[in-house]
Parts: C-alpha cells; structure tokens; sequence
C-alpha cells in the first residue's frame, strides 16, 4: 500500500474519482463545458493539495522527475514523448473539426426588459407595474379559472399541460420552452416581466446578446389586457410560486 | 527614502498635472456649446476605447494611492503604540510605494479629463452643469492630498520621537482627505447609473440629491473596502518581486515579513467586500429592473461565473499563502491536519459557485436535460446556494487565518480548554446557520430569500467577532514553540502573491465593465443618450481582452515605477553604505494581529 502513499499517486486517484464522479454521478449528465469548468477546479485544488507543504511537494514531484531523468525509465520517457503530442493532437482535432451538430450556444437566463413598452398604440409602464387583478381577491378564483382557459388554449402545445415546458411541440424548439415550475423561472421575476413576454413575445426581445431565437408570439394583439394578467395570474397559482415584488427605494 | 532628484520629478509631474486638470476644468465650464460637435473620434483605437482604457487606468492607480495609505497609518500607529521599529519601517516602505504612484495617478486623470473634453464634449458640457461646483472641491481636495502626503512622507524622521502623535495625525487627515477624493469621484461615477436630482428634461434640481444619488453610499464602501483588498495585493506582490530578487537572508525576511501583511491586509478587507458587493447588487436591481436583469441575469450573467472562479481563485490563493506560511512557523505541524478538509471546504464551494444557472449547451445536451437549466445542478446556480458557499469560504478562510495566528503559541490560561471550545462551537453554529438559510431559501418567494443573506452575513461576522474576541486574551502571553523564520517560505508563496495581485486587478477591470456597461446605450441612464457609432455594449470576450490589455499595461507602470524607485534607494545605499532598515531575520515571533 505504500504505493498509495505517493502524493503523485494521490493526485492521480483524486482527478480520476472526480472525472467519473461528475460525469456519471450526475444525471441527466452535466454539459461538456460545465463538466471541464468543473475538472479545471479539481484540478486546481489537488494542485494546492499537493504542493501546501514541502514534503507533500517533494513527493509529488519524485516520480515525475524519475521519469524526466532516471536511466531505467528511457522507454517510458520515450512512450511519453509520443503519446502526449499525440493527445494533444487529438484534442486539437476534436476542437477544430467540424461536427454534424450545431455548436454550443450560450444564452442569457432572462433579457432585461425596457423601462416602459407601447402597448396598441397607448405607452405602458413595465417599471413598477402592479397586477391590477391581485387587487381584487373576490374575484381571485375566478381570474385564475380564466387564465388557465387561456393557458391551454394557447400556450399548453409548448409550454406543456404540467407547465414544465415538456409541451408537444417543445421537442422541435431550441431554445426549448420555459420550464415555470422551475423555481429559477417566474418566481425570480415580477408580473410586469411576465407580461412584457407574453405580449412582446420572441419578436419583442431586445437586441442585446441577439439572436435570441425565441418562436414565442407576440400575443399582445389576440388576447386583452385582462387575459393577459389572468394567464400570469393562472402561472403563479398552478405551479405554487410566488412573482417577485418590487422593492421600495 | 528616494532620491531627491527623483523627488523632485515627481514634485514637478504632480504640480503640471493638478494645473492641467483646474485649466481644463474651467475651459470645459466656460465653453460655448454652440456649434460643438457631440462626438470626436480618437484615431485608431476609436474613442470608446481610448477612455475605457485611461479610465482602467487611472482608477487602478487611484485605487492603490488611496487604498496603501489606510493601511501604512493603521501599521505606523502599531508601531507608535508598540515601541516596534519595524513597523515603523514598513509603513515608511508601503507610503513609498503610493508615492511613486500618486503622480502617474494625476497624469492619468488629467489624461482622461483631456479625452473626455476633447471626444465627448456634449457629455462632458452635460456632467459640468450638473457638477461644476464639485469640481472645485475635488481640485482643492487633490491639493490638500498632495501637500499632506508629501509632508507626511518627507516629515517621518522630523516628527518622529515626541512629536510622533503629530506625524500619525499627518497620515490619518491623509486619509481622511483622500477618502473625500474618492467620495467626490464617485458621485459622477454614480450619477451616470442612477442619476438623481434632475428634472424629466435631465436639468439640475439639487445638487445634494446628485450627489446623494441611489448608487453613491453602496459604491462609496464598496470601492473603499476594494481599495484597501487591492492596496494590499499590489504592496504583497511588490514585496515577492522583492523577496524573489533579494540576495542576502535579512532582505529575503524582510520582505517575507512584508508580503505577509500585505497579504494579511488583504484578506482582511476581502472577507467583508463580498457583502458590500452584495449590497450594491441589490441596490442596482431596486433602483432599476432592467439595469439589474442585464447585470445579473441578462447578457452580463456569464461574466459573474469568470467572477466566480477569479475570486474563488483569490480565496484558494489567500488559504494556500497562509498554509504554505506555516511551515516557517515550528509548532504549526500539529494544525497541518485542517488543511484537507479546509481545501475540501474550498473546493466544493468553489465548484458550487462557478456552477452556471444557464449553461453553455449543445442542442443534445439540452435535449437531454428537458431544457437550458439542469435539473439538479440547476439548483445550484441560484443566489441561495451562492451565498451559502461564500459565506462557508468567508469562514473556512477565517479559520485558516486563526490556525495561522497561534500556529507557535500554546495559550497558558486556565480557561484555555473551554474558550477554544467556544470557538469551535462558534464555527459550527454560524455554518449551521449559512446552510440552514440557504436550504431554506428554495422554499420561500424570492423577496424573502433576499433577506435571508442578511443572517447568513450577520452569523458569518459575528463568528468572526466573537472568535477573535476570546482569541486575543487567549493567546495574550502563550507558550511560544519557536520563533518565526522569516524569509525560509517556499518561492512559489511568492508567485501566489504576484497572482493575487493580478487576479484581484483583472477582476476590478471586469467589475467595472460591469458596472458601466449595465448603462448600455446611455451616458447618463434614462437621461443622456449615447448616441456616438460606438453606443453598442461590447461583447463579455471583447471586453475580457480588453481589460487584460489594460492590466498587462498597469502591471509594465507599475514595474517601471517600482524599479525607478529601486534606482533611487540603491544610489542612495552606495552613497552612505548603510541600509535603512531593521533586521527582522530569525528575530521575533510577534506577528501583526
């Protein structure tokens, strides 16, 4: 077991454990490039590990340096020297070749929405907005039943009938439909963000980090004002979040 | 001390500089906008490009000339109080280090002032006639500074003995004024994000109210904490440039010991700048929806991921300069067991805050995630697992700080037993109290959730209060176990300390093109359009190539500053064949604490 004592050796284990660990202990697996953000920590932190006192150090680099110098390990030196230009190769390879899938996208969580929107043809204030249906909750229920009849109307064939963006056309869509049960979705978000979307739509989007790709309509000119705020109503209640509110200032 | 003739450069550089920024004050106040075009274009580079980079610049030579001197006259007066030369010394070396800087500061500043008239006159007629009146006090500010510090620098061996209380009064109104040239700044900094005290039309109704305006106090502690982090960094890694290219043992102690309160400075300052980040965040986001969307979740999201990992390399860095420092202390062997589970502590938290809440994804990938957020590491992309593992860093990094400062010392105090049990149930509960809000955060709206990060501060400061109140007394006369050997620390502590120094300049680069580019199209937001070809918010790789250039060049200033200065101490050591600092090799196990 001395074996394992090498720092060297440790060093190695750790990597490999972390490497399996994050790629197949997570599921559905975590995306390429969070998984090598992920490693490069791992890998900075076993550097630390090893090199936080001068023992530690000394065995770390032992065998690394008998491979560099000591006679007996010509062949594997030799062995090295091929294999890793040859990995790297690869790795340059796997970079540059073209592939039969689009490449990786970024997209920003939510696009900042403008100050104030204009709204069939009349100026409407985003900043600040209030539902104004909350302030009737007689008749809570009531906008809720409505929003939902809005809901799977128009918006369940993306957006899914469990709200979860797993809708019958979500599987044609990239980016795919929002997910509102999510809590990182409506919940971080106040109302008049939920109505700017839904009556801007993806034709709506500001042209910050574009192209934003969205394929949500417009709906400002197929549902009132009132639907609208009935529909968010219907969102909120469904999936049990709450819209974030406006801090005073 | 430097040599006179240089002195006298400096004299010169600084005076020329402080009179081309009053000329060109007045001038733009008293010029006709009439037939004044809105924009010029600088050549080449494009205007844009030209004042973001003096901008980077000046601020960053700001940020040390204010942040060094908070410090030096916090060591001098240790020093006064403790009778102990070598601080003395040390705060000597690090007001050296600001005064090399301070008139480079000045050019940079009358340089950007230059930029700003000549390429964006409209906006700067605009700024004037909201601001005129503070101009006047800046420049009268700046003078004060100049003749303070001069009299500060150049009085250490007059007014030292008796009339010592005098000097350190010299170095705390130094401060004191150099804090106001930094409030004055940033209320036109400020007043470009949330302008307040205007009318609809965008015309001056209160001064005070411009002044005061929403973002000014979050910023104005913000950048005086950050100063202080930076002032730090930048004095450490001046200290390992010399600590690598010394040639006898004493130096190699002597700046060993210098690097360490540098650093030690720090990391004092860094604990407590994630909270006063925080807050300036939130005031952001209250002051203004889209500014704070744009920032934290629109198209600026990626770029708190590279802040994640430049600042979880800040922490890694810190942690890992203080273990490799124990090993330069006997008796530190018995803590050497706490560094794996620290680094573990680190690790996670690491990996827990650079986790991205929208990910860089292939259409399979997001095909097989059901979506662009993961369904399990999802989770750890928001601000309640976020502050959680900050707060738990913020700790473990006290932690190593405490193991670090009784590393040789073996408390005689009956009561020994008990205290440090105290201190240990101090950790636990404050780190229950960290986890259990941030677990609890996912169950609650979000407006709650936002409060929660208040008492995972307050448990996180409070620990630390508590701690380091029963540490002290503890501590007070212990058992040493052995002496420190300053200058015996391993060299690549000293590379550490160059890469804190860069890590925590390129990060306040990023910073600041966050801050300015949330404004996107606007100078002054709401109120001032900008309307040049360049009004586009560049892209985060473009800007991150930006900001790398601009540290790349602050880094070649500052080199050539510290080597002119170098120039001038060796004239001088050759010339009266004496070095003017105490020994501290092998000498003593007090520490800074």
């Amino acid at each position: 077991m001395s074996f394992l004592r090498s720092r060297f050796v440790q060093a190695v284990l750790i990597l490999v454990l972390a490497a399996v660990l994050l790629r197949y202990g997570i599921r559905p697996p975590a995306p390429w490039s969070v998984f090598t953000l992920y490693m490069a920590i791992v890998f900075m932190g076993v550097l630390v590990f090893v090199s936080a006192d001068a023992d530690s150090w000394r065995s770390f680099v032992r065998p690394l340096w008998s491979v560099l110098v000591d006679r007996d390990k010509r062949y594997l030196r030799y062995g090295l020297m091929i294999v890793i230009p040859l990995l790297l190769g690869y790795y340059a390879y796997t970079q540059a070749a073209a592939r039969p899938q689009a490449p990786p996208e970024l997209r920003a969580v939510h696009p900042a929405p403008p100050d104030s929107i204009d709204l069939r043809g009349k100026p409407f204030n985003i900043s600040g907005a209030e539902n104004p249906l909350r302030k009737d909750q007689a008749s809570y229920a009531t906008h809720v039943a409505a929003g939902a009849a809005i809901y799977f109307r128009n918006c369940m064939y993306c957006h899914g009938d469990n709200l979860d963006g797993q809708g019958h056309f979500a599987p044609g869509f990239n980016p795919p439909p929002a997910n509102f049960q999510d809590p990182g979705t409506i919940a971080m978000l106040q109302e008049a963000y939920l109505f700017w979307r839904i009556a801007k739509g993806g034709p709506g989007l500001p042209s910050e980090s574009t192209p934003w790709n969205s394929v949500m309509p417009a709906w400002e000119d197929r549902l009132t004002e009132e639907q609208m705020w009935q529909v968010i109503m219907f969102l909120y209640d469904f999936t049990g979040q709450q819209p974030r509110r406006w801090e005073s200032h | 001390m430097a040599c006179d003739r240089w002195n006298k450069l400096v004299c010169l550089a600084l005076f020329a500089a402080v009179v081309l920024v009053l000329l060109a004050t007045l001038s733009a106040g008293a010029q006709d906008t009439t037939g004044e075009p809105a924009y010029r274009s600088f050549p080449v580079l494009g205007s844009r490009l030209a004042v973001w980079a003096v901008a980077q610049l000046h601020l960053n030579f700001a940020a040390f000339i204010l942040g060094v001197p908070i410090f030096a006259v916090i060591i001098e007066i240790i020093g006064w109080r403790t009778r102990d030369a070598r601080y003395d010394w040390l705060s000597h070396e690090f007001v050296k280090l600001t005064f090399a800087a301070f008139s480079t500061t000045a050019l940079l500043g009358a340089l950007l002032l230059f930029l700003f008239v000549g390429y964006y006159p409209r906006f700067w007629t605009y700024m004037t006639s909201i601001f005129f009146p503070t101009y006047w006090i800046y420049a009268l500010l700046f003078f004060a500074e100049t003749f303070i510090v001069y009299l500060w620098y150049y009085g250490w061996d007059w007014l030292s003995g008796p009339r010592k209380w005098i000097h350190v009064g010299l170095g705390v109104l130094a401060n004191l004024v150099g804090t106001s040239i930094l409030v004055v700044a940033n209320s036109w900094v400020t007043f470009m994000i949330s302008p307040g005290g205007v009318n609809e039309a965008g015309q001056l109704t209160s001064l005070g109210a411009a002044i005061n305006n929403f973002t000014w106090m979050p910023i104005n502690i913000h950048r005086l904490i950050a100063n202080i982090v930076f002032g730090g960094t930048i004095a450490g890694a001046y200290a390992a440039f010399k600590f690598l290219s010394a040639e006898t043992d004493e130096e190699r102690a002597r700046y060993d010991w210098m690097g360490y309160v540098g650093n030690f400075v720090a990391i004092s300052a860094f604990i407590v700048l994630p909270f006063a980040g925080y807050w300036l965040g939130r005031e952001i986001y209250a002051f203004n929806q889209t500014m704070g969307i744009t920032m934290m979740g629109g198209f600026m999201s990626w770029l708190w991921i590279v802040q994640a990992i430049l600042i979880g390399i800040l922490f890694l860095g810190s942690n890992y300069y203080l273990w490799l420092g124990m090993e330069r202390i006997p008796g530190s062997e018995r803590y050497r067991k706490f560094v794996p589970p620290m680094l573990f502590i680190l690790v996670i938290g690491f990996l827990i805050w650079a986790t991205p809440r929208s990910m860089v994804v292939t259409l399979d990938e997001a095909r097989a995630m059901g979506g662009t957020h993961h369904p399990i590491l999802g989770f750890l992309g928001v601000m309640s697992a976020k502050n959680t593992v900050v707060n738990l860093m913020i700790l473990t990094t006290f932690l190593s700080y405490i193991l670090y400062r009784r590393a040789n010392r073996i408390s005689t105090r009956s009561w020994a037993g008990m205290a440090m049990a105290v201190q240990w149930a101090a950790f636990g509960v404050a780190a229950v109290i960290v986890v259990f809000y941030g677990v609890y955060g996912y169950f609650v709206e979000s407006m709650v959730r936002i409060g929660f990060s208040v008492y995972q501060v307050l448990a996180v400061l409070a620990c630390i209060v508590l701690v380091m109140a029963i540490d002290i007394p503890l501590f007070r006369g212990a058992r040493s176990t052995g002496t420190i050997r300053w200058g015996t620390i391993a060299a690549r502590s000293q590379y550490v300390l160059i890469i804190l120094a860069v890590t925590f300049t390129w990060l306040m680069g990023l910073m600041g093109f966050a801050r300015s580019g949330i404004r996107q199209h606007w100078h002054v937001y709401g109120i001032l359009r900008d309307t040049s070809p360049e009004a586009v918010t560049p892209a985060l790789g473009y800007a991150a190539n930006v900001i790398t250039v601009i540290t790349v060049v602050f880094f070649a200033l500052v080199m050539f500053i510290f080597w002119l200065g170098g120039l001038g101490e060796k004239g001088k050591a050759k010339a009266h064949g004496q070095a003017a600092a105490p020994a501290i090799a092998g000498g003593s196990d007090v520490r800074p604490s």
